[in-house]
């Protein structure tokens, strides 16, 4: 039927009678159309751009922290001589622990010096120069463990995988070169091309390196042995503490402000100031836990306890928020429905508000969480910033009570120290921080979806 | 001539279920409901109409007090049920509204299964000893509220899936599950379309075998046919209570019928 001319009917006047016709644009609506068009294109700037540093900040640091999961290892056999080691030959431990590390040096040396034998290589460097600076400083230690823990090994020859030192490491991984190390009296240039001829025997290696996620923090003079594993337990221990206190706490608060308390000026200033403590600025709320917790109660410094006590207390208002707001939008038509057949009030809320609220608590609690584990400046005034030398703790008690860090605070820590190779476990420790991040919100969202409720 | 007098004495006999005596009651500094005296009988139809804002939503709700509910809420005055002041101190709100079901205006199932909906009041109420009087009392409640059939292959669903008509009935079903004495409604039929009106009205009309049944409305229309007593409410004042026929056909008060042929409201 379209294509039937419609010469016959009258044409549709088009602009012709004065009045304004709808086919032409009229200026104001071109100049509306520009402004849209403009503030969308903003719009996708500001998104573009956040994308683009979003993508920067991803791959620098990804880039410079995936050294710190590959370490390189020498490896030597030891000869564990008897005259050395236990001069009694009765394999007393008492004995045996005589034996400093000190003493576990020569062994060492030898070691090394039979390897590069074997191996045919030339080199002027000593004996000495190779075990001392070649090898991490860890590795008498790591020798001297092994033979207290192994008494009966004494007298054998066994195969051992030490760290190499800093410097090896970071000329495998192209921190360290020729040309930087002219004034470095840690290494010197023969020592690298004996470990490039190592390197050409398969002797010294870079591989995947658990101990960085296991281990704990080490010296200064061992860059190379240092690990999150001490300071992530720090921060669990810590996170299980907010978590026992801030859920209730908050939650409890929450129900009571919300459901139950009489809306006078008290609740609207209680109201306001848990809004006001949500913006506080976090190092506050350490110096109060100083205070309080370590100068009034005499909690122990740098306990993981402290920190956990002092973070609740920054992590409340964040979940008492969203506790409200969540109970704030469950529907009041379920509250009355409850009523009506008779539930008082508090089985209204807990048999029909508070499941209805739990996702949004739920995801409430996992951020609040996620903001603490990520939080460093209260820290930093109760002592869990810092070099605390420690050992995993070994039950939950001690992984309360014991000094400890945490891992923002670890990667603080080695982000100011002097060695370039601390620096890059810095970003390792980041990349092991973000993950965590991304976990729990990840685990919020999907909590979120999959108990969202419509009504 | 003394059966005749029987019969007669048949309608009189309903019981006085509620008896409110100037009730009185304010938002804050607003004079919500003034001087209201009502008597609701029992096995009745009572429809409240008028205006909105009028204050007929809330004087319903004192009769239950879901107005304790709303902080800057104040009732004065007298409201006895079975001669009973339910505003007496020693009245628990939580007795009386089992005693007093309510129907609101919207749907309001909880989101959990039918099942759950109906058995919620009497499992709190400790209405049944066991899982099978439970069951019985849901399938009584369920066949009270006239959904039975409809979702009797279903219970384990969640109630919010069913249609607007079906999730009144079933909140009908719920609240008459607490065996109550008086059901309130408000509104029960403003969200519904004419076909679940028309169920949900037959389903009232059969409730008043059992219960004194009190029903705020819009429509004068519904109010004419489901309800034998009519109240008037205007600006707050009950203007005028009465038999429904003669409240639509012969009001006194020139405000119920201006309200009435639609001159005001």
């Amino acid at each position: 039927m379209t294509d039937i001319p419609n010469s016959g009917a009258s044409p549709i006047p088009v602009g012709s009678t004065g009045r304004s016709s709808i086919l032409a644009v009229d200026d104001r609506t071109r100049r509306r159309n520009r402004a849209e068009a403009r503030f969308k294109m903003y719009g996708v700037a500001a998104i573009s751009l956040g994308i683009l540093m979003l993508l920067i900040l991803l791959t620098t640091i990804i880039g410079r922290g995936v050294g710190a999961y590959q370490q390189t290892f020498i490896s030597l056999d030891v000869t564990l001589e008897e005259e050395r080691l236990d001069k009694n030959g009765n394999r007393d431990l008492a004995d045996i622990r005589k034996v400093s590390t000190f003493g576990y040096g020569p062994l060492l040396r030898d070691a090394f010096e039979q390897k590069v034998a074997e191996l045919g290589l030339v080199t002027e460097v000593s004996a000495k120069d190779m075990a001392d600076d070649l090898l991490s400083a860890g590795a008498r230690a790591e020798l001297r463990d092994f033979v207290i823990s192994n008494p009966d090994q004494i007298g054998e020859t066994e195969s051992f995988e030490f760290l190499a030192a800093s410097r090896v490491d970071g000329y495998l991984k192209g921190r360290v070169s020729r040309d930087t190390i002219a004034n470095d009296k840690k290494i010197n240039v023969a020592q690298l091309d004996l470990v490039d001829q190592l390197m050409e025997q398969n002797v010294i290696e870079k591989r995947f390196n658990m101990a960085f996620i296991t281990g704990s923090d080490a010296s200064d003079a061992r860059p190379e042995a240092a690990g999150m594993g001490t300071s992530m337990l720090g921060s669990l221990f810590m996170m299980l503490v907010v978590l026992v206190l801030s859920l209730p706490i908050g939650v409890a608060a929450s129900i009571y402000l919300e459901e139950f308390a009489p809306k006078n000026w008290l609740t609207d200033i209680i109201e306001v100031n848990i809004s006001n403590l949500a913006a506080v600025p976090s190092i506050v709320f350490g110096i109060l836990g100083l205070a309080v917790f370590i100068n009034y109660m005499h909690l122990p410094n740098s306990a993981p306890l402290v920190g956990g006590l002092v973070l609740t207390l920054m992590t409340l208002p964040t979940i008492i928020i969203s506790t409200r707001a969540s109970l704030k939008a469950v529907p009041p038509s379920i509250r009355d429905a409850a009523l009506g057949v008779g539930a008082s009030k508090m089985q209204s809320v807990f048999h029909h508000v508070l499941p209805l609220a739990a996702p949004g608590i739920l995801t409430g609690t996992i951020i609040g969480l996620a903001q603490a584990l990520g939080e460093t400046a209260p820290l930093l005034l109760i002592g869990m910033v810092g070099f605390i030398a420690s050992n995993p703790p070994d039950s939950v008690a001690s992984g309360l009570l014991d000094p400890n860090s945490a891992m923002p605070a670890q990667i603080y820590e080695w982000a100011k120290r002097a060695d370039p190779a601390f620096y890059e476990r810095a970003w390792g420790g980041i990349i092991i921080l973000l993950v965590f991040l991304v976990t729990m919100n990840t685990i919020a969202v999907i909590l979120r979806r999959r108990f969202e409720r419509r009504w | 001539m003394n059966d005749m007098r029987i019969v007669e004495r048949d309608v009189d006999v309903k019981e006085t279920k509620i008896v409110a005596r100037k009730v009185q009651v304010y938002y804050g500094e607003t004079h919500a409901i003034k001087d209201v005296d009502v008597d609701i009988d029992d096995k009745t139809v009572t429809a409240f109409i008028g205006p909105s804002g009028c204050g007929k939503s809330t004087f319903l709700r004192c009769l239950n007090r879901m107005n304790d509910t709303i902080d800057v809420c104040r009732v004065k005055g007298d409201i006895q049920i079975d001669g009973e002041d339910i505003y007496d101190n020693r009245v628990d709100p939580v007795q009386l509204r089992a005693k007093v079901g309510m129907v609101f205006q919207k749907p309001n199932p909880f989101p959990k299964s039918i099942y759950d909906n109906v058995a919620y009041g009497p499992r709190i109420h400790g209405l049944a000893k066991n899982k099978s009087e439970l069951d019985e009392i849901v399938q009584k409640s369920l066949q009270r509220g006239a959904i039975w059939d409809e979702v009797k292959d279903r219970l384990n669903e969640p109630g919010t899936g069913l249609s607007g008509g079906q999730q009144q009935r079933l909140c009908i079903a719920r609240a008459v599950a607490t065996e109550p004495e008086v059901l309130l409604m408000d509104e029960p039929c403003s969200a519904l379309d004419p076909i679940a009106t028309a169920q949900v009205e037959e389903l009232i009309d059969e409730l008043r075998q059992n219960y004194s049944v009190v029903i705020v409305t819009h429509s004068m229309q519904q109010a004419a046919r489901v309800s034998q007593k009519t109240a008037f409410f205007h600006l707050g004042n009950l203007v005028e209570y009465g038999e429904t026929g003669q409240i639509f056909t012969n009001p006194t008060d020139p405000r119920t019928e201006s309200y009435i042929t639609g001159r005001i409201g």
